[in-house]
């Protein structure tokens, strides 16, 4: 009955469990790593140590000189993550300002656009940074945007990020009081396509602009533009995935709506 | 002797009132995402709530129940007053003030990450320490469970552990290992990153760890059930126990398959192979064995109660049973729930069936079937039978507490037969809304809406086990006789050292633990770039 006889051979409860327990793991393993991924059709294994390692959740690498497949169109470098661009320092807004001298034929005096352009006054500097960089690289199009941004050093981008940030959004704008179209508030479940709010809310998901007050028109032909495959400069495909799933009629709703709030 | 009734009364009370609020929360979740309510436009509301019940029906209540049902078997089963009355005050204090801590932050919105965490998501830091302090109060139960065994073994040398004890140190050492995945996960994943020391998390990693707990920590809410089948039923219905040593192999058969095999959770996750979900699939098979030695066992020992009462032919001590006894009505309803929600088990752990029912409602179906169902119900028919032991007051409504027994199962069974169907057709779980008028679901308006039903019914039997205690907390005042386990048939004289002890069993579940875990953890540890950023969630 003493404890320290239990890990003994001689021990039948020890053997027998040890063993049985043991035999399970065991016969489990030899079908679990050997011979069911041998079994699957279309694995191309070198081997059984090769089937072994890939069921031990190993990363298979491509052979050297495999052929990567790669978008046949520039897409964007710019990483997003929490917290960019936050802290803006005094200096950089002000360099910002001088620079954003440039801007203000079409985005206004203060970022706030009469043309129809978009209103950049208190966008997210996430915002501002990534399409800059991107029409520097190409990743989205503008005839008027790309010569613009091509000489822009990646400190003027930040400053000019750090600058609209700053600047107050839009406030004498008529509250809006219309309901908020089913796209807006729900999005369309069955499609696969989450309410606008979920990125664009009040807490925005990083590189999300803020919609508030935009023109409508911009905002619609952007849409468009992500729909029709034009625009291609959100890494995940999410906007295409979203706008290329939505009527006009909500498309329409979606920018209307936005347009009208502050 | 007896000096824990009002340890066992505090935890079995706080226990009940959290489960009391957590039912109306779920009822209310039920409601908002049915047909029958319009929608409630901000799905944070919705996932605060989900984190609220999930929190309070997962960590507290099942929680409380084993530790207060522990505690009240140590001093009865081992007849003498238990040690370290003061400690388990300490972890009561720890469970209740970890529970607060962890209740604030939800109820504020700034931690609706459902209890399940969900890294990369990241809530408020007191969230997540008040869930530790829940596991470190629950750890000190542990403990004491362990040093009065081991004091009353040194004290009787050689005799029999009584099996009550047994089974729930057992179920207590079941908790301390499994409890330790989630324990790394907070510890050393998720705080950190809560209290702003990092900003990513490799959160394919962390749901390895939270899977070496969460299918075994519905074994431990499953323990005092367990434990209730074996100790209480054949007693309260006048029948024996039909096999003290088939019991013991059954909670070790618990302890030992019920934890290593948690990444049948994961079949779907990329970041583990193939062949560790088959290995952990094999293992997941095997916990069907004590459940079945557990079956057999109990329809024996409810076979012979119903001889001893004059019943003859194959099924005629069927009909000698006593019906009316809550005890009895509660185990075979328990047994129903347990009998469905098990089938609906095989489905979850199997690879390829699971993938036509991964991630949709099916699942909550299944895990409210099961511990709602036949875990749940035992607890009631544990706290009807030795709340007068605990009061010293006569709790005697037997008429409600059957029509709360036969409501809480009937609204089980309305509410997670229809979630199952819905689960099959496709409906995913975790979702705020849907949109019954789109006609690819509006055929599950239906089965949504009965759903609903049954959560109004489990309502109503909730309401009517606070009317049976608190009638019992009124009620005259009397001397209830001596408190006895189920005696069985042939009761050990003697036993061999690995049915009186836990050393050979803990080595073989830790040793099954490396062999199943091992490999995915340190292959994990050693691949860089695993982190992504944390998304921090939260009303600001």
């Amino acid at each position: 009955m003493s404890g320290d006889r239990i890990a003994s051979l001689r021990n039948p409860w020890f053997t027998a469990s040890a063993g049985i327990t043991a035999a399970i793991a065991i016969v489990a393993a030899i079908a679990g790593f050997a011979w069911l991924p041998l079994q699957q059709q279309g694995e191309r294994f070198r081997g059984v140590w090769d089937a072994i390692c890939s069921a031990a959740g190993l990363v298979w690498t491509a052979p050297s000189g495999a052929q990567i497949v790669r978008a046949d169109y520039p897409t964007t470098r710019v990483e997003v993550v929490p917290e960019m661009l936050q802290g803006a320092s005094a200096e950089s807004i002000g360099r910002g300002a001088t620079l954003a001298l440039r801007c203000t034929m079409c985005h206004g005096a203060r970022g706030l656009s009469q043309a129809d352009s978009p209103n950049l006054a208190g966008q997210s500097p996430v915002t501002i940074y990534k399409q800059l960089n991107d029409f520097k690289t190409g990743a989205r199009t503008s005839a008027v945007m790309a010569p613009l941004a091509a000489d822009l050093s990646e400190a003027d981008m930040r400053d000019l990020a750090a600058y609209y940030a700053y600047l107050p959004r839009l406030s004498d704008h008529p509250p809006n009081t219309e309901v908020r179209p089913r796209i807006v508030a729900n999005g369309a479940p069955m499609r696969g396509i989450a309410p606008c709010g979920a990125c664009h809310g009040v807490e925005s998901k990083a590189g999300a602009g803020w919609l508030g007050g935009q023109p409508a028109v911009y905002l619609r032909t952007q849409l468009e533009a992500f729909a029709s495959g034009v625009r291609r400069n959100d890494i995940g495909e999410q906007m295409r995935n979203v706008a290329r799933r939505m009527t006009p009629e909500e498309i329409d709703a979606a920018s209307r709506f936005y347009a009208d709030r502050p | 002797m007896w000096n824990s009734k009002r340890l066992v009364l505090a935890h079995l009370w706080f226990a009940f009132a959290g489960f009391g609020a957590a039912l109306l929360l779920g009822e209310w979740q039920m409601l908002v995402r049915s047909p029958l309510h319009a929608w409630i436009s901000n799905p944070e509301w919705y996932y605060r709530s989900v984190t609220a019940h999930g929190t309070t029906m997962a960590y507290v209540f099942p929680t409380l129940v084993a530790m207060g049902f522990g505690y009240f078997v140590t001093e009865q089963a081992l007849q003498r007053p238990m040690a370290g009355l003061r400690w388990a005050w300490i972890g009561f204090v720890l469970v209740v003030v970890g529970t607060v801590a962890a209740i604030v932050p939800v109820a504020l919105g700034r931690a609706s990450v459902l209890y399940t965490f969900y890294p990369p998501l990241i809530g408020h830091p007191f969230y997540y320490i008040g869930v530790v302090l829940v596991v470190v109060g629950s750890w000190v139960w542990v403990a004491l469970m362990s040093v009065n065994l081991y004091r009353w073994k040194r004290d009787n040398p050689g005799a029999p552990v009584p099996f009550v004890m047994f089974a729930t140190v057992a179920g207590s050492y079941l908790w301390g290992w499994t409890a330790v995945g989630a324990a790394l996960e907070l510890l050393f994943q998720i705080i950190p990153v809560a209290l702003g020391l990092r900003d990513t998390i490799d959160a394919g990693l962390a749901r390895v760890f939270f899977s070496w707990t969460l299918h075994a920590i519905v074994y431990f809410w499953l323990m005092p059930t367990y434990i209730a089948y074996y100790t209480i039923v054949p007693r309260a219905i006048g029948g024996r126990l039909f096999s003290d040593s088939m019991g013991r192999i059954a909670f070790i058969l618990f302890l030992i398959v019920s934890m290593p095999i948690g990444i049948h959770h994961a079949f779907e996750d990329p970041q583990v192979g193939a062949g560790f979900k088959y290995l952990h699939s094999v293992f997941t098979a095997f916990v069907a064995l004590p459940t079945l030695l557990t079956v057999f066992t109990i329809c024996a020992s409810v076979e012979i109660a119903g001889r001893l009462r004059g019943g003859k032919g194959v099924l005629g001590w069927l009909k000698a049973l006593p019906w009316d006894n809550p005890v009895m009505l509660g185990a075979a309803l328990s047994f129903v729930m347990l009998g469905f929600g098990g089938a609906g088990g095989l489905i979850n752990m199997s690879y390829q069936l699971n993938a036509t029912i991964h991630n949709t409602q099916f699942i909550t179906g299944h895990f409210h079937l099961i511990f709602g169902g036949a875990i749940v119900i035992m607890y009631f028919v544990i706290a009807y039978d030795i709340w007068p032991h605990l009061t010293g007051r006569a709790l005697d409504s037997f008429g409600l507490m059957r029509a709360q027994l036969w409501t809480w199962f009937a609204g089980m069974i309305v509410l997670s037969f229809p979630w199952h169907w819905v689960g099959i057709l496709g409906m995913p779980r975790r979702m705020a809304f849907y949109d019954y008028t789109d006609p690819a679901i509006a055929a599950q308006a239906a089965s949504v809406t009965m759903s609903v039903i049954g959560g109004v019914i489990l309502v109503l039997s909730g309401v009517l086990f606070f009317i049976v205690l608190a009638r019992g907390q009124t009620a005259q005042r009397t001397e209830p006789a001596a408190y006895r386990f189920s005696v069985a048939v042939h009761p050990p004289r003697s036993l061999p050292a690995a049915l009186n002890g836990f050393g050979l069993w803990l080595g073989l579940l830790v040793g099954l633990t490396i062999v199943n875990y091992g490999f995915p953890i340190a292959h994990l540890l050693a691949t860089a770039g695993m982190a992504v950023p944390a998304i921090n969630v939260g009303v600001r």
